[in-house]
């Protein structure tokens, strides 16, 4: 199957933002992707609000079974959550447990006035009650397979299909 | 009862020779060797072809745990332990709870050995009341009562004049005063040997010098009144020379080391092992190659198995609270033979440090198999494999840095004064 | 004779008793994690739920208010339920035994043992008796082992200096008595510091200690010279009894750390201790409350550190 390009779909992304959000509006970006995405947006719509980048590590629901991996990556809101407008930015949304977790962290910084969700791919296979505000394209995915955002040297995006290393959550 | 052994291997560790012949025991006493005495009629026959006889084991020091510790062992276990170890004599040392310093309780403890019928017992008197250092035991009422020989098994007394006046004293009657060499002071509190490992595991060490020190002043006390000393547990290589160069002097002194340091050294403490919590403690590999060189040249006499059973609560403690010692009178066979395979000594040269040199030590003749000898014989299997785990030990004490390990050397009968008190299930 | 107890089959931390064996990858692992925590630490909500439903139990069978706390804190911010025991106080003085006592507490379904023990060797003792679904922290066995300081003492290293490979780094004091210089050294050498230096009387370093890859001195501004990072050593009143030292006056004037001699060590040399202080004995209060002073960091980074150790642990 033919990826769509990732380059087109960050500015689909960034035209569907620009549409609804205003320019106060604040980009927390999950790592890795999600963070690639933000910073990208965050150029292209010209905000104020620096980004925030969280990890979510310490959120998931499967340490039990799967401990704390290697290479967690502080995260960081430099901005005040309190009363913000928060759009959530992950490159490909799956189960959605990601991004419950994510809620979850967030919450942790404060109350947030709203949050949304951008994601560069869905590729359906909800296994919460979760659906983004924004999408780049839906893209229908083998279950033994993995979709996944890379970045070249130069900072160019595309999309890549993998073999699946576990089973989704 | 008459007893054939056919087809046995004979060693004979005073001869220094092995030839396979036939031996034939009557009264308690060893009848013939090689061909049946006149109108011989066994009563039973061991078959033992493939197998060592050898002259009964003399162990230096196995601890009975009676009187006073029995919750540890029992005379019973104990006993049994030693004949399953092929050790047909064996001496306690007078640590016990009370100490041996009363002829009553040494009495009782002969009396009640005697009653087992097992291995013969020498009790050591406690060489000062209470093993205090501080005032000297009835040593001609005690050697009446059954010591052999008298004893300060803990650390050397810090009086001087105590330790010059107790050599003095058991020299007028010529008693032996057996001494283990390590000054009190240096030693406080220590557990280990002091050096890497001690360091890296952060334990209170027991430096080489404890042992020098003591081992110096009792040798020069030696000197001093003639007494006749054996030394106990020797641990070091300084140590080892000092009494190598007091024997060619020509002092009267004999020494002995423990098995499991003839073995051991104090890597294998490895992550805590309190198994491995032995006095005098295990030093590092270039003492415990020393140890094993002086028992090549003569330098220390005998291996003993310095048996000391301790239950589990005493061992599964941090290393400094856990009791010391291990259990040994199973394992002096084995840890024997394991050191003449090692280094590549023939096996009479091995077997005379756990018979004949400890015989020499405690005065008594030397053990051979021929007409006339009483009949105290080790029969075992020099090549069978046995692993060392609880089940295989008769002993209650099933504390040793071995366990686990696969060791070769297994009795198969025992018998003391032509009596079979121990009889493999084979 | 026993295997390292830390490392499961998997090659996963199983329980953290010393830094001594432990490779760099692991290490380095703790220090990474711990960066995130300390982010954590600086937000309003302190906690995250990554621990939740766990049971840890602080095993203190020797008492210590600030490192009981510490452990405490790192676990509630991980959502634990934590039980502290005093056990000075309780089973231990009616006789029952250490592993009794353990096990008791197993049966109460800890996850997680944090012990501290006046004896070397307790912390591994509990942990080859406890089942493959527990963990077990060493926070000090005796003179052995105290690996957690060691690793925060690693953390505030690596904030001030960045790069491990072209330290020197000084431990002052009584290294014979200390847990705290044994685990320092073993990380120290572990994550590459070329040069770790013990500086201290001939009475209070152990035995052939420079086995452990450490060059000794004995006089302190020698020692001193040049080097990035000094770790003061705590030194205990008991000393002078042992016919150790003659006194804390004369300690201090061979080896306390006053401005003075700390001008022999780089302008930017940082000073560490891993509390509590005995000022005026190793440690003169100018330097302790001094500009180059990190003391009060490496309590914040402890918190952190504790945390990724019981994150990691308990996810094995």
């Amino acid at each position: 199957m033919t990826l769509p390009d990732a380059e087109q779909l960050v500015d689909r992304l960034a035209e569907q933002i620009r549409r609804e959000a205003t320019a106060s509006v604040a980009l927390v970006g999950i790592y890795t992707g999600g963070v690639w995405i933000a910073e990208r947006l965050h150029r292209a719509l010209g905000l104020s609000t620096p980004i925030g980048t969280i990890d979510i590590a310490f959120y998931r629901d499967d340490y039990k079974k799967t401990g704390l991996r290697a290479g967690v990556k502080p995260s960081d809101i430099p901005f005040r959550v309190e009363n913000a407008d928060i759009i959530l930015v992950d490159d490909v949304l799956y189960t959605g447990r990601t991004i419950r977790a994510a809620l979850n962290e967030i919450f942790d910084y404060g109350r947030p006035t709203s949050i949304r969700l951008a994601a560069l791919v869905d590729r359906g296979g909800r296994q919460l009650p979760i659906c983004p505000q924004f999408v780049g394209a839906t893209v229908e995915v083998d279950l033994d397979r993995t979709i996944e955002l890379r970045r070249d040297e130069g900072g160019r995006f595309s999309l890549a299909l993998t073999p699946a290393s576990a089973p989704p959550p | 009862m008459n007893i054939e052994i056919k087809n046995g291997r004979l060693v004979e560790p005073e001869a220094g020779s092995e030839r396979t012949q036939n031996v034939y025991i009557a009264d308690g006493r060893i009848a013939a060797v090689g061909a049946a005495p006149a109108g011989f009629k066994a009563d039973r026959v061991l078959n033992v072809s493939g197998l060592v006889v050898s002259p009964g084991l003399v162990d230096l020091s196995a601890r009975l745990r009676e009187p006073g510790l029995e919750y540890r062992a029992t005379l019973e276990s104990e006993m049994q332990a030693a004949v399953a170890g092929g050790v047909t004599s064996l001496v306690c040392p007078p640590d016990t709870d009370p100490p041996l310093d009363e002829p009553g309780l040494v009495e009782m403890l002969k009396f009640r050995a005697r009653s087992l019928d097992q291995a013969r017992v020498y009790p050591l008197g406690a060489l000062t009341q209470g093993l205090k250092g501080e005032r000297l035991t009835e040593m001609a009422e005690l050697h009446d009562a059954g010591c052999v020989a008298f004893s300060q098994p803990g650390t050397t007394m810090t009086d001087n004049q105590v330790l010059m006046r107790s050599m003095q004293y058991a020299t007028t009657f010529g008693f032996a005063v057996w001494l283990r060499p390590q000054d009190a002071t240096l030693s406080l509190d220590g557990v280990a040997h002091d050096g890497e490992v001690a360091t890296r595991l952060g334990l209170s060490g027991i430096p080489v010098c404890a042992e020098t020190v003591a081992l110096s002043a009792i040798l020069i006390l030696a000197r001093e009144t003639g007494a006749r000393v054996h030394l106990c547990r020797l641990s070091s290589a300084e140590g080892v020379e000092l009494v190598r160069q007091a024997k060619r002097s020509g002092m009267p002194i004999t020494s002995d080391v423990g098995a499991h340091h003839v073995h051991l050294s104090d890597m294998d403490i490895g992550y805590f092992d309190a198994n491995c919590n032995l006095v005098p403690p295990l030093r590092d590999k270039r003492d415990r190659d020393s140890l094993r060189a002086g028992l090549l040249d003569g330098t220390i006499d005998a291996i003993c198995s310095d048996h000391t059973p301790v239950d589990d609560d005493g061992k599964q403690l941090p290393f400094a609270q856990a009791q010391s010692g291990a259990t040994g009178l199973e394992l002096l066979l084995p840890l024997t033979l394991k050191w003449a395979r090692e280094a590549r000594v023939p096996l009479a040269t091995a077997l005379a440090r756990v018979t004949t040199h400890p015989l020499r030590v405690l005065g008594l003749p030397p053990a051979l198999i021929a007409p006339g000898q009483a009949a105290d014989l080790c029969i075992f299997d020099p090549e069978a494999w046995w692993r060392v785990e609880p089940g295989a030990l008769y002993s209650q004490g099933k504390n040793t840095p071995m366990l686990g390990m696969e060791l070769q050397g297994r009795v198969r009968h025992t018998l003391v004064g032509g009596r079979i008190v121990f009889d493999s299930l084979s | 004779m026993s295997a390292d107890l830390q490392i499961n089959t998997a090659g996963k931390l199983q329980h953290l008793l010393t830094t001594e064996g432990l490779p760099s990858e692991i290490l380095l692992q703790i220090l990474d994690t711990a960066r995130s925590f300390v982010s954590v630490t600086e937000r309003e909500v302190k906690k995250v739920p990554l621990l939740r439903g766990k049971a840890i139990f602080n095993l203190f069978f020797e008492p210590s208010t600030r490192t009981r706390t510490t452990f405490e804190i790192a676990a509630k911010r991980l959502s634990a339920d934590v039980v502290n025991l005093n056990i000075a106080t309780s089973s231990q003085t009616k006789g029952e035994t250490l592993l009794d006592t353990v096990a008791n507490l197993t049966a109460m379904h800890a996850d997680m043992f944090i012990v501290r023990h006046s004896e070397s060797g307790a912390a591994h003792l509990i942990a080859r008796n406890v089942g493959p679904d527990i963990h077990v922290i060493n926070a000090g066995d005796g003179r052995h082992a105290h690996p957690t300081q060691a690793l925060l003492d690693m953390f505030t290293i690596r904030h001030y200096k960045g790069e491990f490979k072209e330290l020197r780094v000084a431990i002052v004091g009584d290294i014979l008595h200390s847990r705290v210089a044994r685990s320092e050294i073993h990380a120290l050498t572990t994550l590459g510091v070329p040069e770790v230096r013990v500086i201290g009387p001939r009475t209070l370093l152990p035995r052939q200690v420079q086995n452990l890859g450490v060059q000794v001195f004995h006089d302190m501004e020698t020692g001193l010279r040049d080097v990035d990072v000094v770790m003061m050593l705590r030194l205990q009143h008991e000393r002078m009894n042992g016919a150790l030292l003659p006194s804390a006056g004369e300690f201090f004037k061979s080896y306390g750390l006053t401005p003075e001699k700390l001008a022999r060590a780089k302008p930017d040399a940082i000073v560490m201790h891993p509390g509590p202080m005995n000022r005026g004995v190793e440690i003169d209060s100018a330097v302790a409350d001094g500009r180059q002073s990190v003391i009060l960091p490496q309590v914040t980074f402890g918190i952190a550190v504790r945390m990724a150790v019981m994150g990691i642990l308990a996810g094995n």
